[in-house]
C-alpha cells in the first residue's frame, strides 16, 4: 500500500474521518491551522458538518450538541484556546458523552508564541476544568502514531463515555512524514444514536433522555461521582499504553513524551555510542499515566530523568509512580523553546559520570 | 354554560384566574391549603354563593385555565 | 358538558418549583400544547438553560438536553445539524441569552441555524437571588443595583430582538408577553409560528416574551402583570419584528 506525505494536523482530520467522525467545530488558532483547513472541506466532502465557529468557547460547545446527539464529534485548538473549552469539556464529562479534543500545544501561559511546548500537561491530565473528572490523553510522537491514536481516541471515548484528548505540539502538527492513509472517497460513517441508547434522537418507540449534569437531590451528584470514579479505575487498570527502550539493562531511564521523545532517542543513541546505559520510558497515554508499569523500572535502573518541553509538569507524575525509591532528575525548557540531542547527552553525563565532569551547560 | 374544576392542593394562590374572569366567579378561599396559600376557589362551590345565578354566569370561556400556570383548572362547557 | 381545557399530554403532572404567579411556569404549558397539536413530542429535543427554568426537562415528556450557561444556542446547533428532521429549540432566560450567551446567540443567528429561540425576559436574574440582568429598565431596583439601575454604571436595557433582527440569517422574530389572557394566546400563536417555521426549513426562529417575576419585582403577580404593560412593553414594544 502506497504511504503519502501528510503533516500532522491534517493526518489528524483524515484520520477522524475515517473513524467515522461526522461534526467538526473549531477557530483558528496556530499551529493547529491545518487541522480547522483540512475539516472544512473534508467534512462536507464525507457528508458530515463543519461549523467554523465564533471562538473556542462556542466550538466545545457545539461539540457538546453533537455528541448529546449522538455523533461522533471532534474540535481542536492550541493552548489558550483549550483553556477557553475547560467549562464544556468539564460539562461533558459530567454528562458521560464522548468526544475528541485535540491540543496542539504552543508556548505559554498568556498568549505566550506559536514554539512547540508540552506546558499543558497539567491541564489535560489533572482535569484543567472544574470538578473530579479526567480527560484520557493520548500523546503520539509521530505521524504514523497520530493516524492510530486519533481513531484510538473516538473508540475509547465511545466506549467509556468520556471526552479523550490528543496532545500534540506544533512541530507534531506541522511536520510531514509518510503514513499509509488511502485518502479515499469516505462516507463517514453514521453514528446518528443507533448503538447510544441514550443519545438525543427524537423520543419515538422509547422514554425520553436527558442529558444532564446537574443533580440537586441529596446523594445523587455523589453517586454519579461513584460511577465516574469506578469508570476511572477501569480505564486506569485497562488502558495505560507505553513503549520503552532499552529499559532492561539502562542505569539511567530517560523519560519522555511526545517530540520531546524523538529527541530523546537521538540523544539515547548517542550516549549509548559512548557506552552509557540509558534507555527512555515513553508513555503513550499521559493519562491513564503507565505508573506501575514505570514503577518496575525503579527495581533494577538507578535513576530518572525526566526531559520536557516545560518547566516541569509530568515530572510529578514520576515522582508520584517512583515513590522515591530512585533519584529523579529534571530537564526541560519552558516558554517554547526546544531541548538539544546534545544539551540532554551532557544533562545524561552530568547524571552517569558526575565526579569525571566539569559541570558545563548547554 | 360553563364549570370548570380547581385541583385546590396544586394551586400556589397567584390570583390570576380570579382577575381575568370576566364574569368575576373565581374569589381566594378563606381557608388555606396544603401549600399554605389562600387557593383560588370557583364561586358557584362555595357556600355563601348565589348558586343560581352564579352557575348561569360561567361561560367556559377559559381564560382562567389559560393564565393559571399551574394548570390547576379544567374547563368544561 | 365536555372538557375544553386541560393539562397537555407532554406536560408531565408534577408540581413546579416555579414561584407562585411565574411566567415560565405558563410558557412552559404554551410550548407543550403546541407541540401536542402539532404532533410533534417523539421528534422534539429541547435545550434547557441556566436559570430558573434549569430543570424544564423535568416537565417536559420529551428530549432534553442540559447546556452550559449561554452556550445554550451552540448545543442546540449541534444537536440540529446531527439530526435536521428533528424539531429542535433552546430556551433561554436574559441572563443566558443577552449577558453570558451574546456571542452565542448572535453567531448562531448570523450562521441562519433553523433553531428556534425562545427566550423568556423577566427583566432580572432569578435563579440566583434577583441581581440585574441585561434587560432590567433603568431605575429598576435589583440586588445589585439596589439604588436601581443607573445607566453611568450600568448601562442600558438590551434588545435582543431587534438586535438579532439586524442579521439577515435571522427570519422571524416576535416579542410578545404573558400578562393577560390575550397576550397569553398571542405567544402560543408565536410558538406555534416559530416550530412550523423551523419545520418548514425557514431557518432561525426568535419568540420574545415578556415574562413577570413577582419575588424579584417585589410586586404580587396582578401587579406584575401590570408592571409588564405599563412599564416593561414600552421599553421592548410587542409585535413582529422581523419575518422574512
Amino acid at each position: 500500500m502506497a504511504k503519502i506525505l501528510m503533516c500532522g494536523n491534517e493526518v489528524i482530520g483524515e484520520a477522524a474521518v475515517h473513524a467515522g467522525c461526522t461534526f467538526y467545530a473549531g477557530y483558528p488558532i496556530t499551529p493547529q491551522n491545518e487541522l480547522t483547513h483540512y475539516m472544512s472541506f473534508r467534512m462536507q466532502e464525507s457528508g458530515g458538518t463543519f461549523i467554523q465557529a465564533e471562538s473556542e468557547l462556542a466550538a466545545i460547545n457545539l461539540v457538546l450538541g453533537a455528541a448529546a446527539a449522538g455523533a461522533r464529534a471532534m474540535t481542536s485548538s492550541s493552548s489558550p484556546g483549550i483553556s477557553l473549552k475547560q467549562e464544556g469539556i468539564s460539562y461533558m464529562a459530567a454528562c458521560q458523552l464522548p468526544a475528541v479534543i485535540v491540543n496542539m500545544m504552543r508556548g505559554g501561559p498568556g498568549l505566550g508564541n506559536i514554539a512547540p511546548s508540552q506546558a499543558d500537561y497539567f491541564q489535560a491530565t489533572r482535569g484543567g476544568g472544574h470538578g473530579d473528572y479526567r480527560t484520557m490523553v493520548l500523546a503520539p510522537s509521530t505521524v504514523e502514531e497520530v493516524w492510530n491514536l486519533t481513531q484510538l481516541a473516538f473508540d475509547l471515548a465511545d466506549e467509556y463515555r468520556n471526552p479523550v484528548m490528543i496532545l500534540g505540539d506544533g512541530i507534531l502538527g506541522q511536520m510531514m512524514e509518510p503514513v499509509e492513509v488511502v485518502r479515499r472517497h469516505v462516507q463517514a460513517k453514521n453514528a446518528a444514536g443507533t448503538h447510544k441508547p441514550w443519545a438525543l434522537t427524537g423520543c419515538k418507540g422509547r422514554k425520553p433522555n436527558v442529558i444532564r449534569s446537574l443533580f440537586l437531590g441529596e446523594g445523587e451528584l455523589e453517586e454519579l461521582n461513584r460511577i465516574m470514579q469506578m469508570k476511572y479505575d477501569k480505564i486506569k487498570s485497562k488502558e495505560p499504553r507505553f513503549e520503552s527502550l532499552y529499559t532492561e539493562d539502562s542505569d539511567l531511564v530517560i523519560v519522555a513524551y511526545g517530540t520531546t521523545s524523538r529527541i530523546v532517542r537521538s540523544a539515547i543513541s548517542k550516549a549509548r555510542h559512548e557506552h552509557l546505559h540509558v534507555g527512555m520510558f515513553r508513555p503513550i497515554t499521559l493519562w491513564p499515566f503507565p505508573e506501575a508499569q514505570l514503577q518496575k523500572l525503579a527495581k533494577k535502573s538507578k535513576a530518572f530523568l525526566v526531559v520536557e518541553m516545560s518547566a516541569g509538569q509530568m515530572v510529578d507524575d514520576v515522582k508520584l509512580s517512583i515513590l522515591g525509591q530512585r533519584p529523579i532528575h529534571f530537564y526541560g525548557r519552558a516558554g517554547g523553546g526546544v531541548p538539544t540531542e546534545e544539551a540532554i547527552v551532557e544533562v545524561i553525563k552530568d547524571i552517569l559520570k558526575p565526579k569525571s565532569r566539569k559541570r558545563v551547560y548547554a | 354554560m360553563g364549570k370548570i374544576t380547581i385541583d385546590r392542593d396544586a394551586c400556589k394562590g397567584c390570583g390570576l384566574c380570579s382577575i381575568n374572569c370576566p364574569e368575576k366567579l373565581i374569589i381566594m378561599d378563606e381557608s388555606m391549603n396544603v401549600r399554605g396559600v389562600h387557593p383560588a376557589r370557583f364561586r358557584p362551590d362555595a357556600q355563601s354563593a348565589d348558586l343560581a345565578t352564579d352557575e348561569q354566569k360561567c361561560k367556559g370561556c377559559k381564560m382562567c385555565a389559560i393564565m393559571c400556570p399551574e394548570v390547576c383548572i379544567e374547563v368544561y362547557r | 358538558m365536555k372538557k375544553v381545557f386541560e393539562r397537555p399530554a407532554s406536560l408531565r403532572a408534577v408540581p413546579t418549583h416555579y414561584c407562585s404567579g411565574c411566567g415560565h411556569s405558563i410558557v412552559h404549558r404554551l410550548i407543550c400544547e403546541v407541540i401536542d397539536e402539532l404532533g410533534i413530542r417523539e421528534d422534539v429535543i429541547a435545550v434547557c438553560p441556566v436559570g430558573c427554568a434549569v430543570i424544564a426537562y423535568e416537565y417536559w415528556d420529551f428530549d432534553c438536553s442540559e447546556a452550559p450557561h449561554g452556550r445554550t444556542p451552540c448545543v442546540a446547533t449541534g444537536i440540529k445539524r446531527v439530526h435536521p428532521d428533528k424539531v429542535v429549540f433552546s430556551y433561554q432566560g436574559d441572563g443566558d441569552l443577552a449577558a453570558i450567551g451574546t456571542a452565542e446567540i448572535i453567531h448562531t443567528a448570523n450562521r441562519g441555524e433553523n433553531i428556534t429561540v425562545f427566550f423568556i425576559n423577566n427583566g432580572v436574574y432569578g435563579m440566583t437571588n434577583g441581581q440585574m440582568a441585561p434587560t432590567t429598565l433603568i431605575g429598576q431596583k435589583t440586588s445589585t443595583s439596589i439604588h436601581g439601575r443607573d445607566i453611568a454604571r450600568d448601562g442600558y436595557p438590551m434588545k435582543m430582538s431587534e438586535l438579532l433582527s439586524q442579521l439577515p440569517g435571522a427570519k422571524y422574530i416576535e416579542r410578545v408577553s404573558v400578562d393577560n389572557p390575550a397576550n397569553v394566546l398571542k405567544t402560543k400563536a408565536a410558538i406555534k409560528k416559530a416550530l412550523k417555521h423551523q419545520m418548514e426549513g425557514k431557518g432561525f426562529s426568535l419568540v420574545e416574551i415578556l415574562s413577570p417575576c413577582p419575588t424579584y419585582w417585589g410586586l404580587s403577580p396582578k401587579d406584575a402583570c401590570r408592571r409588564i404593560e405599563d412599564e416593561m412593553s414600552k421599553v421592548f414594544p410587542l409585535g413582529v419584528i422581523k419575518d422574512a
